[in-house]
């Protein structure tokens, strides 16, 4: 009797703390909406796979959602899926598809409302308006989830991961394509994002606004519609991304418009129009980066000042360096550029004569764009060359002095 | 016809230019690329003979050497042979050794060092600007009938595509900067064939770059299967249009 | 069978053929004479349609020759001044012709063997000497059995021994039948060959006789010595 009692002691106690809830075709509770009524904090709610289409969804309570085998939760083109409207909610494994589209709400696949401490992991979304949504969110983690969109207009389509006024966000390992943008940042503070893949989304890759002391590193963005755009930030690191293939006229590697005080090291700038385009940027360093094969590998507006760009190599750009005006107020030093033409008496891998990353064409380009058909003709080769030997049209004093004769191993 | 073909080929490889030719290109081409430490540097090298040397050489040597073929022709024409075959094998056979003394000059090296889109393209503009400069020539030979004043004719016709044509179009783009020109230069740069082929290769070389500002527009059009068949077709039509001229013109040429 | 009629041709201001006709026929050794530049060359390559006439018809066999060319693998011509491809040899000269005329009946080789070609074979065009250049052209001009011979300044440049083989040869060929169009400076030497006398001055015809008439009208009995009184009357 005794052993019986504390046995059941025992049960009644884990099943206080900790119950799991079986929700599933063939199991006592069939819906996830009744599971969530019977849930109590700290409880786990095992979900089947299997099809379950119930409208919205709403966590209020403390709990583990736990899919297996990618149970979908369908939002039949009408309903926010699932809102999160509570701290420390695990959600993981779900397959999440057709949430509603509004031009009035920011529906979402998944949406945090003033949470913290809530972990999203291995969710696969498809089709949903926004992808996974945080509002005010605080310390939460969006781990290796895969989002998916297809819709073809910007104005039909939300963002993948979208985050307003949060902070101390972990936005790590996920993979996002076809959304407006890849990952939104808003007001976002102390976060880091790490390890994404932002590819082929309608706008840009990451977008990042008003979003100060934010590091984020290893991502790779690729072939967005308008690359990538840090504005109005300041103290933003970056490291060992990868910005690859952003084609356009208003398309960037990476766009930085008035960001001060912010670090960008050992990225990779790939078939970029544009690598690196700054306006208004200032005390930026850009170091131990590498530059391939783009339009412009970096252009500096004159609106920019006392930023640093030291150590990276320049390999393969159509144009090096491209200015809007003659005044300079940037340092180069130390570059690899594959264009220079220097020599090295004193072997000390250093260039003795300074070099010009601006080529007259670039500014010539730059005035008259209709005037790239006739890049790489005698003729222009011929007015690079003059400008090369009597310097009339480049700013005069953006020099790299210390050119390197080989290129770093990046 | 082929066997008129036969003889032409024959006479030019005795001839030792088109084989200096062939050894010249194929030593730039190596030099290049053995020279610069990365072969998509060499290439933007090559590109430079592909549109500048490529065009001239086969314009002066064609003149001069239909000047050359003077009895040659003569002979050929008092025989029962058609007159239109007679000059249509001569281009062949002209076209045919600049076309092999390029691919095997510069071809060859482009396909071992950078066997790329672009090297694939700056051979086939290669091999298009060679013919069509041959075409041209004969144009001007036919036209022209003093061997000195032919070959001057020739010298200003290259000199006029690979330079000032362009310094033309460059100073109307510095006076209309205000239009809307972009539509246009598509058009004006169908007039010449250097700059038609060049474009083709810059859509390669440096679509990064064509992709922003105008270049969209540029890419819109050449970049396209159309765009780029269309390119071809004019191409084409650099070398049929003056073929077709000069033949008309030899068959009612007094000799 | 060949008829010209009302040929005319300009280069530029001059006049080289004004309103030419005459007519040849089978069996005939037409020699054409007149001053230099008296159009006689002109009339030769209008008729091998190497110069293309203003107006007026050429008739071949009763066929117009203008945009025809096969009526020209009847014809032999031996030009002024034989020139041929400074890099080919005698031997691919020759083989190169017979293979352009694709030449299917007799092949006449008579003169390939008198003139002794045999050695001079594997020699480079551009080594010959004129005369050699010349024994190139007649030996190609008999070669084929054409219907029809144009001789232009056969003998010009030929030495004696080589002259006498070519007259022989061109007699040989009338008695055969065929037609001899032939211009020469050398009067006397026509005296044996000539049947008829064109003679031609500032691109005009100016008569075209039997010898025989000639001979008898200007009493004369060596062509030289009738061709000079004719000059003399015209003038």
């Amino acid at each position: 009797m005794k052993t019986f009692i504390l046995l059941l002691c025992c049960f009644y106690y884990t099943a206080n703390l900790a119950n799991t809830i079986q929700v599933g075709k063939n199991e006592k509770i069939s819906t996830i909406r009744s599971a969530l009524e019977l849930a109590k904090d700290h409880d786990t709610i095992l979900i089947q796979s299997g099809h379950y289409a119930e409208g919205n969804l709403i966590i209020r309570k403390k709990i583990t959602i736990k899919g297996i085998n990618l149970p979908v939760i369908d939002g039949e083109n009408k309903y926010e899926v699932i809102s999160i409207k509570a701290d420390s909610v695990v959600v993981d494994g779900l397959k999440v598809v057709n949430s509603g589209t509004s031009s009035l709400e920011d529906f979402a696949g998944i949406k945090l409302y003033n949470s913290r401490n809530v972990t999203i992991q291995n969710n696969v979304l498809i089709q949903t308006f926004f992808g996974i949504y945080s509002q005010y969110g605080r310390n939460c983690i969006i781990r290796n989830n895969t989002l998916t969109a297809f819709k073809k207009e910007e104005q039909q389509s939300g963002n993948g991961i979208h985050c307003w006024k949060s902070d101390s966000m972990q936005i790590v390992g996920n993979s996002i394509t076809g959304h407006r943008d890849g990952i939104y940042f808003e007001f976002v503070t102390n976060s880091v994002i790490w390890r994404n893949q932002s590819q082929r989304n309608l706008r840009y890759g990451l977008h990042f606004m008003f979003s100060n002391s934010d590091t984020y590193v290893g991502n790779t963005f690729k072939h967005n519609g308008a690359g990538v755009s840090v504005m109005y930030s300041h103290h933003v690191k970056m490291f060992n991304n990868h910005f690859e293939e952003n084609w356009g006229d208003a398309a960037y590697g990476i766009l930085l418009k008035e960001i001060s005080d912010s670090h960008i090291e050992g990225n990779y700038f790939i078939k970029n129009t544009s690598g690196i385009y700054m306006e208004g940027a200032s005390r930026v360093t850009v170091i131990k980066n590498s530059f391939r094969n783009n339009g412009w590998a970096l252009k500096i507006q004159a609106s920019c000042m006392d930023n640093e760009v030291h150590k990276n190599n320049f390999l393969g750009n159509t144009f090096d360096v491209g200015t809007n005006g003659s005044l300079v107020l940037n340092n180069f030093n130390g570059n690899y550029w594959d264009k220079y033409e220097g020599y090295d008496l004193n072997k000390d891998n250093v260039g003795d004569v300074p070099y010009r990353p601006v080529s007259m064409y670039s500014m010539i380009v730059e005035r008259n764009p209709p005037a790239m058909i006739l890049f790489r003709s005698f003729m222009t080769t011929l007015l690079d060359k003059t400008e090369k030997v009597l310097p009339s049209l480049t700013p005069e004093n953006l020099i790299d002095a210390k050119p390197l004769i080989k290129p770093m191993n990046l | 016809m082929k066997k008129i073909i036969k003889y032409v080929i024959t006479d030019i490889l005795r001839n030792k230019i088109i084989l200096s030719y062939t050894i010249f290109l194929l030593a730039i081409s190596f030099t290049i690329f053995s020279l610069e430490d990365n072969s998509s540097k060499g290439l933007l090298s090559l590109l430079n003979i592909v549109l500048i040397v490529v065009p001239l050489i086969s314009i002066i040597f064609s003149t001069i050497y239909i000047y050359n073929s003077a009895e040659f022709i003569e002979l050929l024409v008092s025989q029962p042979l058609q007159r239109k075959k007679i000059w249509l094998s001569l281009f062949t056979g002209l076209a045919t050794s600049f076309t092999i003394a390029f691919l095997i000059g510069a071809g060859v090296p482009i396909l071992l060092f950078e066997p790329t889109a672009t090297g694939l393209m700056i051979i086939a503009v290669g091999v298009l600007l060679s013919v069509i400069f041959v075409a041209v020539a004969m144009f001007a030979a036919v036209k022209t009938r003093d061997k000195a004043k032919g070959i001057g004719i020739t010298i200003l016709i290259w000199l006029y595509f690979a330079l000032v044509f362009d310094g033309i179009v460059l100073f109307l783009l510095f006076q209309f900067a205000d239009y809307p020109l972009e539509k246009a230069m598509i058009g004006v740069s169908a007039l010449n064939p250097i700059d038609l082929g060049r474009i083709l290769i810059l859509l390669k070389m440096d679509v990064s770059a064509l992709m922003g500002y105008t270049g969209a527009i540029f890419k819109d059009f050449f970049g396209t299967t159309t765009g780029i068949s269309i390119s071809f077709v004019v191409l084409l039509l650099w070398i049929i249009v003056p073929l077709f001229f000069s033949t008309r013109k030899f068959i009612r040429k007094d000799l | 069978m060949i008829i010209a009629t009302n040929i005319t041709k300009r280069f530029g201001k001059l006049i080289a053929l004004d309103n030419v006709s005459a007519s040849c026929s089978k069996g005939e050794c037409v020699a054409l004479i007149g001053p230099n530049g008296s159009g006689k060359t002109t009339l030769i390559k209008s008729i091998l349609g190497m110069v293309v006439p203003d107006s007026g018809t050429i008739t071949f066999n009763g066929q117009n020759i203008s945009n025809n060319w096969q009526y020209r693998s009847q014809i032999g011509y031996m030009p002024q001044i034989g020139r041929y491809p400074e890099n080919m040899t005698i031997g691919q000269v020759l083989d190169m012709m017979s293979d352009i005329r694709m030449h299917e009946g007799r092949r006449d080789n008579d003169l390939l063997n008198e003139f002794d070609f045999k050695s001079l074979l594997d020699k480079r065009m551009r080594t010959l000497s004129g005369g050699t250049r010349q024994k190139v052209s007649a030996a190609l001009a008999f070669m084929f059995d054409p219907e029809v011979l144009i001789l232009d300044e056969p003998t010009a440049g030929l030495d004696p021994v080589a002259s006498e083989i070519l007259k022989q040869k061109i007699i040989a060929e009338k008695k055969s039948g065929k037609l001899i169009l032939i211009t020469s400076h050398i009067l006397s030497e026509l005296d044996d060959l000539a049947t008829q006398v064109i003679y031609m001055q500032d691109g005009k015809l100016v008569f075209h006789k039997p010898i025989e008439v000639l001979k008898h009208e200007t009493g004369e009995h060596k062509l030289s010595r009738a061709i000079a009184s004719v000059m003399v009357q015209c003038q």
